[in-house]
């Protein structure tokens, strides 16, 4: 029983950080799916979030405003937009000149912006990490008094909750909306969906804010969820949520939701049972395996090189 | 000027005052617990607006800049000048190169300890920045964890010594050995991977075996190095990376003339044509890939042995990303160029104390416009080849 409890555990401290890595797993796999490039500042992008999403929760409890459902929601929509805007300046500024140039350019271009991004929040904000408000404390508890507890805080129900709606709007968004079908058509066939009359440079740019929206959402609860926040956290994040992508298949969306569930389980199954220390290596390791024996992913397409 | 200029700058202007104000504009500190946040100094918040205004008058005005810019390329008098001839800028190569060895030689006896002490750190760069020009740059290999190898070079040494109490001569070549067959035996499997994936997963390896020497190992902090005591010891150390570094230089040297350098460039140009002209694309990646992270190992051993003590935290990404940043500003393949970036991105930050909080950010900006501008870097690479000479 005692056992069960301990698994049932790991499992949920597993599928709520999987949810978030599945958050900015999205940005990916979008990005991947439509102008095949990996973007590598993704995660910075993400950090960039957390620390607007700080910075808002700072500034309002200064004002003295207390209600918690108006912290949360300014918070989250000013992280949205500053994430947003700074995937769209990404794009713009590193990305776009270098499209369609040799394979290494964009990346390396990626790499440059994400070293870039990093230490422009370092310079600003310092290099120490921040104390991040647990403004959502308390939860359930499951077992026997004085055995092992199951514990489900009110955090992790909320991570699911609103990593559930974001997910949910935006496979609406994808398949019913003027914008997602055209999202979906460019991912096909860049070319020719240019010459169908889709003004293909802001279906990439829409790809890009998108993505980085939701690594914003992703942002504001891992910080919470956390306690803390620093320049670099970004970083391995970002690579999770990579790892997560490929898993999944890389360029399907519904792929990297699940490869960042099966991520973060494998992840805290592997810090429940073995040691914290390894998680990482047991995640980087799974990306090697996934890449090596079965590059496409769990859900992918098989890539044909046409010559 | 059209309406629609008008609202593409509009917009650009308010972009960049939303990505710099809250993260510039704002400071938090913290204070055991407790987060608190203050306005940051006047003079930021007008050079945020100061940015937002020219952001908005460049993409007000761009066409009519653009167009101008366009029309004077008489600015530059080098722009139409004919390429030196090959035998002329070999000439004025091999001449260079003398020079900047006579000059490293007689360094030791006119400069202070510590500059040959940089020096010796900028020797231990140009060889890295060096072996990963084969990979990166002549192979097309973008191998983000690269300065894994140069931690197995001077974790070699480090334990060989602690252990075995083995000399410097002894631990070279075999933790430049180790180094290589570490090269070969990650090589294997992952070369197999398209370049933006191979990417991914050497960075992946590096972390790993950070990682690794992170929980398995206690950093060294009991002095190892080369037995040769006294004041020398420091000028004796540059002259052996000053030998290696020479040695490195005109190894690859021979080796992009020899036919599997000439392989590497076949394979970075165009992978199906070079497998259809019967050249085995596995054998011919791993040969790079091994002989960057021999040459990655022989520097570890150097740094090893130059710093007395070594932790995991000399192996991070950045250092990878360091190293690349050179490879990328010298030019991907032009030997030339990856030295004189070495030399520049090492010293630069040392001469100017200020700057130096700066660096990154600028290796991050400088790789983005490198890329977009001049993608070849900025001392290209060129090949000796024949030109047919236009019929009169």
């Amino acid at each position: 029983m005692q056992d069960l409890l301990y698994f049932i555990q790991q499992l949920i401290n597993g599928l709520t950080i999987g949810s978030t890595y599945a958050l900015i797993a999205i940005g990916y796999t979008m990005v991947y799916g439509i102008i095949g490039m990996i973007n590598f500042a993704h995660g910075e992008i993400y950090m960039i979030g957390a620390y607007t999403a700080l910075i808002a929760i700072t500034g309002l409890a200064a004002l003295g405003i207390a209600w918690l459902p108006l912290i949360l929601i300014v918070a989250l929509v000013c992280a949205m937009i500053v994430s947003s805007s700074m995937g769209w300046a990404v794009e713009r500024v590193a990305y776009r000149p270098v499209r369609g140039k040799h394979r290494l350019i964009p990346l390396i271009s990626a790499i440059g912006m994400s070293i870039f991004l990093q230490n422009y929040v370092h310079l600003a904000q310092g290099s120490r990490n921040i104390g991040f408000p647990a403004l959502i404390e308390g939860g359930f508890r499951f077992g026997a008094e004085d055995s092992f507890q199951t514990s489900i805080s009110y955090m992790q129900v909320t991570i699911f909750i609103t990593t559930l709606i974001c997910m949910t709007i935006l496979s609406l968004f994808i398949s019913r909306s003027r914008i997602g079908r055209a999202c979906r058509a460019v991912s096909q066939d860049l070319g020719m969906a240019n010459l169908l009359g889709i003004d293909t440079n802001r279906i990439i740019s829409a790809t890009f804010v998108i993505g980085a929206a939701l690594a914003a959402v992703a942002g504001l609860l891992l910080g919470m969820y956390y306690g803390s926040i620093d320049p670099l956290f970004g970083f391995i994040a970002g690579l999770k949520a990579f790892t997560a992508a490929v898993l999944g298949g890389i360029g399907s969306i519904p792929g990297a939701m699940l490869g960042g569930l099966i991520l973060g389980v494998a992840e805290s199954m592997t810090s429940g049972y073995l040691s914290g220390e390894y998680k990482d290596v047991v995640s980087f390791g799974l990306l090697i395996l996934i890449l090596l024996f079965k590059p496409t992913g769990l859900l992918g397409k098989p890539e044909v090189e046409k010559i | 000027m059209a309406a629609h200029n008008l609202k593409h700058a509009l917009f650009c202007a308010i972009v960049t005052l939303i990505i710099s104000y809250p993260i510039l504009g704002f400071n938090l500190a913290s204070e055991g617990t407790t987060v608190t946040l203050e306005g940051a100094e006047t003079s930021t918040v007008i050079g945020i607006l100061l940015a937002a205004v020219i952001v908005f008058l460049f993409q007000l005005f761009r066409d009519n800049l653009m167009g101008s810019l366009r029309q004077l390329p008489a600015a530059n008098p080098l722009a139409n000048r004919k390429p030196m001839e090959q035998s002329k800028r070999l000439k004025l190569e091999s001449a260079l190169l003398t020079l900047m060895i006579i000059g490293a030689l007689i360094w030791p006896f006119i400069a202070s300890r510590g500059a040959v002490d940089l020096a010796t750190l900028v020797l231990i760069y140009v060889m890295l920045a060096l072996g990963l020009n084969v990979v990166v740059g002549l192979a097309g290999l973008l191998d983000l964890g690269y300065v894994a190898f140069y931690a197995v070079g001077a974790y070699t040494f480090a334990l060989l010594s602690q252990y075995y109490g083995v000399s410097f001569w002894f631990a070279l070549p075999i933790g430049a050995l180790l180094a290589a067959l570490f090269g070969l035996v990650l090589g294997f499997p992952v070369l197999r991977l398209r370049g933006d994936y191979l990417a991914i997963v050497t960075l992946g390896f590096g972390e790993i075996i950070r990682i690794l020497l992170n929980n398995m190992t206690t950093s060294f902090h009991e002095t190892f190095g080369i037995a040769y005591s006294g004041e020398h010891k420091v000028i004796f150390l540059y002259l052996i990376a000053l030998v290696l570094a020479v040695i490195t230089a005109i190894a690859i040297r021979r080796l992009m003339r020899m036919p599997v350098g000439r392989a590497w460039e076949a394979l970075r140009e165009d992978e199906i044509a070079a497998k259809s002209l019967g050249l085995n694309r596995t054998a011919v990646k791993l040969s790079a890939f091994t002989i960057g992270a021999f040459f990655a190992g022989f520097a570890g051993t150097v740094f090893a042995s130059k710093q007395g003590f070594i932790s995991p935290e000399s192996f991070v990404f950045l250092e990878s990303a360091i190293i690349l940043a050179i490879v990328v500003l010298g030019g991907m393949g032009s030997q030339m160029g990856v030295i004189l970036a070495a030399i520049a991105v090492t010293i630069l930050p040392e001469l100017a104390r200020e700057f130096s909080e700066y660096r990154m950010l600028i290796f991050g900006a400088a790789m983005v416009l490198m890329m977009v501008w001049r993608p070849q870097g900025l001392l290209p690479m060129r090949r000796i080849h024949i030109e047919l000479k236009k019929q009169e």
